[in-house]
């Protein structure tokens, strides 16, 4: 029971503060977590859920992959450990790719908060772990069980006492156990802080319970969302895909319905799983495909139980978008990260002039490692390391502005350093710099990607674990818009290496990783003479490929 | 010894505010800030508050300068003509900065362009290693095209930036020495020198602000020194830091960007002084004016500081939307959130404030200059919060109808027009209140308990309600706040602060020179502060900037002097680390990554006041209806005129206390006493 009428403006300020208590939830995390993808990429989420496991709010982070994965995971909690058994001081755990958030890596964390003995809120968090066993952070893994230690939904505290049996399991199936265990606990203090915030919000308005503000939250933002979908033409649109995949091309067929109130996306006709571990789960699959939508639909919604409600995504099960178990998963990322421009290839007939052509969207993150195995036996391996830094290639013109250049989308990830790699290992990056002619032509320019160039100061080999997209297959453009440049990775002495898997890297050599651009939006002959010019001027563009891309135009420019 | 007599001076984007510090008084004087010549307005200023106090510039024993000038080139993009010199296959490290978007959501969002286009980013191969060691050499025969293309592009200013130079600047040095001999004119500015710390693409952009704005910088100071000359001023001029202490015109003059912001910290000095007076160890700044409002935590009579600052935020104030400074600041949280806030209705049918503004032109719906949108100052008008007469001191007639008329066309929520003011209102107090809460969340803090000292016009209007959000029963509004920087500026002491990188594990910490690399970071500092004081004790302030190894983010660990083993850095982390996250991680290992040393004249701690004699209850002279943020309650509040309230005045809310340029509305349940110092204390819980 609701204490007395909840007024308008109380109940819009109550409505903030449970989206600022998330986001002091999610800050927590980040700041005191151990993993490159957690700390710098923000590859984490927290959010309240009430007692029937619909999720209020959800702190925005870096990466969209979490955003139903998390709703969702809470539910799967419920059915093991219903409400009424939990206790004060009990947390609950799993990293299940089917029930959490979509591969091995990621741990999620339930914590009940009680108020004067009494449940009432349900916090939530996820973190991307810095190890969790296995083959390691590469695709290769061909089955679940390659890919690290799988615990199911379980009990990480029972009231108030820490399951130490789990925890030293964990510790002796990781690689950096104090960092794991770090992080562990970085994600009970993260649900910790939000408990502590939402009640001392609960107090001052004298709410003993969240049953009507959660269910003012959630009508109100699927009657938000049921409003902008009516705005949009009704109908289905197809679109497809072809993509590098593992050991053959995949295709990714979409299909875009828009209803009344709801919009569906179906992915049937798209290729079946792969026997490594680009496969998605479905949850992954519907997070990076609502996210594609809401970015054009409804932006300024904020995702609870009421907004994902109002996007509905299927795939076979079978198919790579929806793997089933006990397929390798951990590089999920790496078909999911190319949803959106499947949903935007068919938004693009419903509405167009309001979406991006394809971009490289898959992420050129470079996994360099050293160590005996890998790199070469024993001692001969070199100085053995392990590290992680996220790069883009570019990213697809929009119907009015170029396309961005070395940035990510739809990950929100950031990079690391050169500096602060190179000071923790023995690699030296060579250059990092804009990748001139990659960008599509058209009206609208695609995204240059990027060209890294990495060696290292010891005598020793060192490896890349990769996981790239579009070597084969190209960012397209739309509406006449030219592709983008393919990617690349090779050794500066010229070998042609492999875009997914361990490459290693012989002793004394370099690699030159070339990241892709973003297709062009439009007929380049429509393109500004002056856009030209400058690009020309900068050197984004070289004149050759100009005036093979522009013509006349850009002879033009040139005087 | 007489106190000295001295002249604050703060140029800001509207106003102009002078402080002069008499031994027996204070004046101050508000003039139009003169965008074209800003000295103009200074000088004029001067010679008027000058004759007012009847003195002349010969007696003046100091003037200290405060301005967003450089701020200002920097957002509008008003600077030097520009170029960067890089390590070989670095220049686009300014254009890629941090591969990222800022706005998760937002298809159509455009990263702010880099200072300098990628044509006048020029490169020269060279490479150090992580360790220092010199991995290929300086091509010096290289430089030979870059001298050409800086002569043939007229290049005013060039920031050099090249990797790894935070521990081996000699490349760096050779470079400049090089360039700086074929052409002498050229400002020059090494990144080592501005920002001697990793991460290549902050201390590049930090290095390139401070060479767009050197030039700019460097005239207009030669010509305010001179124009104070030819008043006949013969004292020093010393300007105000964003870091919150001061420095010579030399200084000044070579790190410009450190001067960014530097009128906001002004206002932080002021509150830090009326935390001293009033013995408030836990207190919260709160500056809000037209456009935006900022926030800061002072602890122990000190403001919380920061390395991490952004310029000119293109994008709704969103984070990563600006150009990063990697300078000593006051750690402010800034909101959009000022009295021109426009309220309106979003697609949830939410009230949301800010940070779009009105402005001065049109203004909020109630100045009746054309303005169409609802600002907080119109719902402060609607809620009787502001008297429609007497706004800025009569300047400007304010039309409640217009107010009340806008409020009900951009709030359409079937509320009635006081209902959707308070609405607004409420909305922007939550907002205000949220962002300090998150930002004393990050810092290992809480607001609750602490006392609120609020100044900026729009400030005493909100400080009440916001202070209940924040579980704050004490606030605190100085006299004269209107020109709270400028009186800041009188406190602050003459300061610097250098940075280092020196990444190092604790257990190696033995091995390494790091004593004597403070003691190069004392005589680098020494230098600079001596400029300003000859003589005096000097303080010393240690910070190691330490991590949990495998961690990305360092936390500010303060450690005594001379003590730099293993085992106090260990214990100062553990504490630090604690304090922030509320635990430690027993056996990871500890590293430190970047070392500070700020080295400042002791900073005068005013004395406590003495709480005056209790001079019985206040006369009001008039009363208004005045409608309750928390509860919507339309109340009959006493009117008070604040020069008339001598110390010691009581008096309780509901009460509006009226001066020229605010209104301190007092809530009922509070109390209102005036201080020794004329401040305005409220205290007590509403309702």
């Amino acid at each position: 029971m609701t204490r007395r009428n909840i007024s308008e403006i109380e109940l819009q300020i109550m409505w903030n503060r449970l989206l600022s208590v998330v986001e002091e939830q999610a800050q927590t995390l980040v700041r005191t977590a151990f993993s490159t993808s957690a700390r710098e990429a923000g590859d984490i989420s927290a959010g309240v859920f009430d007692l029937q496991g619909r999720m209020l709010a959800q702190a925005v982070t870096g990466t969209p992959g979490h955003i139903n994965t998390m709703a969702n995971s809470v539910g799967h909690f419920l059915e093991v450990f219903p409400v009424v058994q939990m206790k004060e001081g009990d947390i609950y755990v799993t990293n299940d790719p089917w029930k959490g958030t979509g591969h091995l890596y990621d741990l999620v964390v339930v914590t009940p908060a009680f108020m004067d003995g009494r449940i009432v809120a349900l916090f939530a968090c996820t973190s991307h772990l810095v190890d969790m066993g296995g083959i390691g952070q590469t695709p290769e893994g061909r089955q679940i069980w390659h890919e690290g230690l799988f615990i199911p939904l379980m009990r990480l505290a029972r009231a108030g006492e820490m399951n130490e049996d789990l925890l030293n399991i964990m510790r002796a199936n990781v690689r950096e156990p104090v960092q794991v265990i770090g992080d562990v606990y970085a994600l009970i203090a993260c649900n910790d802080i939000g408990a502590r915030r939402l009640l001392a919000m609960m107090r001052e308005f004298a709410l003993s319970d969240l049953d009507h503000l959660g269910g003012e939250i959630i009508d109100r933002s699927r009657r938000a969302m049921t409003e902008a979908i009516q705005k949009l033409p009704k109908g289905s649109w197809t679109s497809e895909m072809r993509v590098d995949g593992y050991e053959a091309p995949i295709d990714i067929v979409g299909r875009v319905t828009i209803g009344e109130d709801t919009i569906y996306v179906d992915f049937t006709g798209t290729s079946g799983m792969s026997s490594y571990a680009i496969n998605c789960p479905i949850c992954y699959t519907e997070a990076y495909t609502s996210f594609g939508v809401n970015c054009v639909v409804a932006p300024h919604v904020p995702n609870n139980a009421g907004s994902l409600a109002a996007v509905k995504v299927t795939a076979p099960p079978g198919t790579v978008l929806s793997a089933e178990y006990p397929a390798a998963v951990y590089a999920r990322s790496t078909m999911g990260h190319l949803l959106p421009d499947v949903v935007y290839g068919c938004l693009d007939q419903a509405i167009p002039g309001r979406v991006p052509a394809e971009g490289t969207s898959n992420l050129w993150s470079l996994k360099l490692i050293a160590g005996h195995g890998l790199t070469g036996i024993g001692g001969k391996s070199g100085m053995p390391f392990m590290t992680m830094s996220f790069h883009s290639g570019g990213a697809g013109a929009r119907p009015n502005q170029d396309g961005l250049s070395a940035t990510p989308f739809p990950s929100g990830v950031r990079n690391v350093p050169v500096e602060a790699t190179e000071a923790i290992t023995p690699l030296v990056v060579w250059r990092k710099e804009l990748r001139p002619d990659s960008g599509g032509a058209g009206r609208q320019r695609g995204g240059l990607g990027q060209i890294m160039e990495v060696g290292s100061r010891e005598d020793a080999a060192f490896g890349l674990f990769a996981s790239f997209e579009r070597v084969k297959f190209p960012a397209r453009g739309r509406h006449g818009g030219g592709p983008g440049a393919t990617g690349s990775v090779r050794l500066a002495s010229g070998k042609e290496l492999g875009s997914k898997g361990l490459q290693v890297v012989p002793a004394g050599e370099r690699i030159v990783v070339s990241m892709p651009g973003g297709g062009g939006m439009g007929p380049p002959e429509e393109r500004d003479p002056a856009a030209i010019a400058r690009d020309i001027r900068l050197s984004y563009i070289s004149q050759d490929e100009a005036e093979k891309a522009y013509g006349v135009l850009a002879t033009r420019a040139a005087e | 010894m007489l106190r000295p007599t001295r002249l604050a001076v703060d140029i800001g984007g509207t106003f102009t505010d002078l402080v002069l510090s008499l031994p027996d008084r204070t004046l101050s004087k508000k003039l139009l800030t003169t965008h074209d010549r800003p000295d103009k307005a200074v000088i004029e200023g001067t010679r008027a508050i000058l004759a007012e106090a009847g003195i002349s510039a010969a007696q003046l024993d100091l003037v200290i300068h405060g301005t967003t000038l450089a701020t200002n080139a920097l957002i509008e993009r008003k600077g030097a003509r520009t170029a960067l010199l890089t390590t070989k296959g670095f220049r686009d490290s300014l254009e890629m900065a941090y591969e990222h978007r800022f706005e998760q959501y937002d298809l159509y969002m455009e990263r702010p362009a880099p200072l300098v286009s990628r044509d006048l980013r020029l490169e020269v191969a060279e490479r150090m290693a992580a360790d220092g060691s010199v991995l290929l050499p300086l091509d010096e025969a290289g430089l030979q095209p870059v001298i050409d293309t800086l002569r043939a592009e007229k290049i005013e200013a060039l920031a050099i930036s090249f990797l790894h130079s935070y521990i081996a600047p000699a490349h760096e040095e050779r470079a400049r020495a090089i360039l700086a001999a074929a052409l002498p004119d050229l400002a020059i500015a090494m990144s080592h020198e501005v920002c001697r710390e990793i991460r290549e693409y902050e201390r590049t952009s930090t290095t390139v602000a401070n060479a767009y704005v050197l030039p700019l910088m460097s005239k207009y100071l030669e010509d305010m020194r001179a124009g104070l000359a030819d008043l006949g001023a013969t004292c020093p001029l010393l300007l105000m830091m964003s870091s919150g202490g001061i420095c010579t015109i030399e200084t000044a003059r070579r790190f410009p960007v450190r001067l960014v912001e530097s009128g906001p910290a002004g206002g932080v000095i002021l509150a830090r002084r009326v935390a001293s007076r009033g013995g408030y160890d836990r207190a919260l700044s709160f500056d809000m004016g037209g456009t935006t409002a900022k926030i800061t935590l002072i602890d122990d009579y000190t403001p919380q500081q920061s390395r991490h600052f952004e310029v000119a935020r293109a994008y709704r104030f969103a984070k990563g939307s600006g150009i990063p400074v990697r300078i000593p600041v006051i750690d402010m949280v800034e909101i959009g959130a000022g009295g021109g806030s426009i309220a309106r209705v979003d697609s949830l049918r939410r009230i949301v404030v800010g940070p779009d503004s009105a402005g001065s032109e049109p203004g909020p719906a109630c100045y009746g200059r054309g303005g169409e949108n609802a600002t907080v100052t119109d719902a402060d008008v609607a809620l009787g919060r502001i008297d429609p007469i007497g706004f800025a001191g009569g300047s400007i007639i304010l039309d409640p109808a217009k107010a009340t008329a806008a409020i009900g066309k951009s709030i359409d929520l079937g509320l009635n027009e006081q209902e959707a003011a308070r609405g607004i209102s409420e909305i922007v107090d939550e907002t205000m209140a949220s962002a300090a809460r998150v930002h004393a969340v990050e810092n290992g803090k809480d607001t609750s308990g602490r006392t609120l000292i609020a100044f900026g016009g729009a400030a005493p209007l909100h400080a009440a309600r916001l202070a209940a959000k924040l579980g704050i029963s004490r606030i605190v509004i100085p006299p004269d706040a209107g020109v709270g920087s400028a009186h800041g500026f009188l406190d602050a002491p003459i300061a610097y602060e250098v940075v280092r990188t020196l990444l190092v594990r604790l257990t190696d910490l033995e091995k390494t020179p790091i004593d004597a690399i403070f003691a190069d970071m004392r005589t680098e500092a020494e230098a600079v502060v001596r400029l300003g004081a000859p003589t005096g004790e000097l303080l010393e302030t240690r910070t190691a900037y330490m991590r949990y190894r495998g961690q990305g983010h360092e936390i500010a660990v303060p450690f005594p002097t001379g003590k730099s083993d293993p085992a106090t850095l260990r214990a100062a982390f553990d504490s630090a680390y604690a304090a922030l996250f509320g635990r430690v991680i027993p056996r990871l290992e500890i590293e430190a990554v970047t070392w500070t040393l700020a080295l400042s004249l002791p900073i005068p701690r005013p004395e406590a006041s003495i709480r005056p004699p209790d001079a019985g209850p206040a006369e009001p002279t008039g009363e208004r209806i005045l409608v309750e943020a928390a509860t919507g309650e339309r109340v009959a509040a006493k009117v008070y005129t604040r020069a008339s309230l001598p110390p010691g005045a009581t008096l309780s809310g509901p009460a509006a206390i009226v001066e020229e340029g605010t209104t301190t509305i007092v809530p009922t349940g509070l109390t209102a006493r005036v201080g020794a110092d004329r401040e305005i204390i409220l205290e007590g819980n509403a309702p």
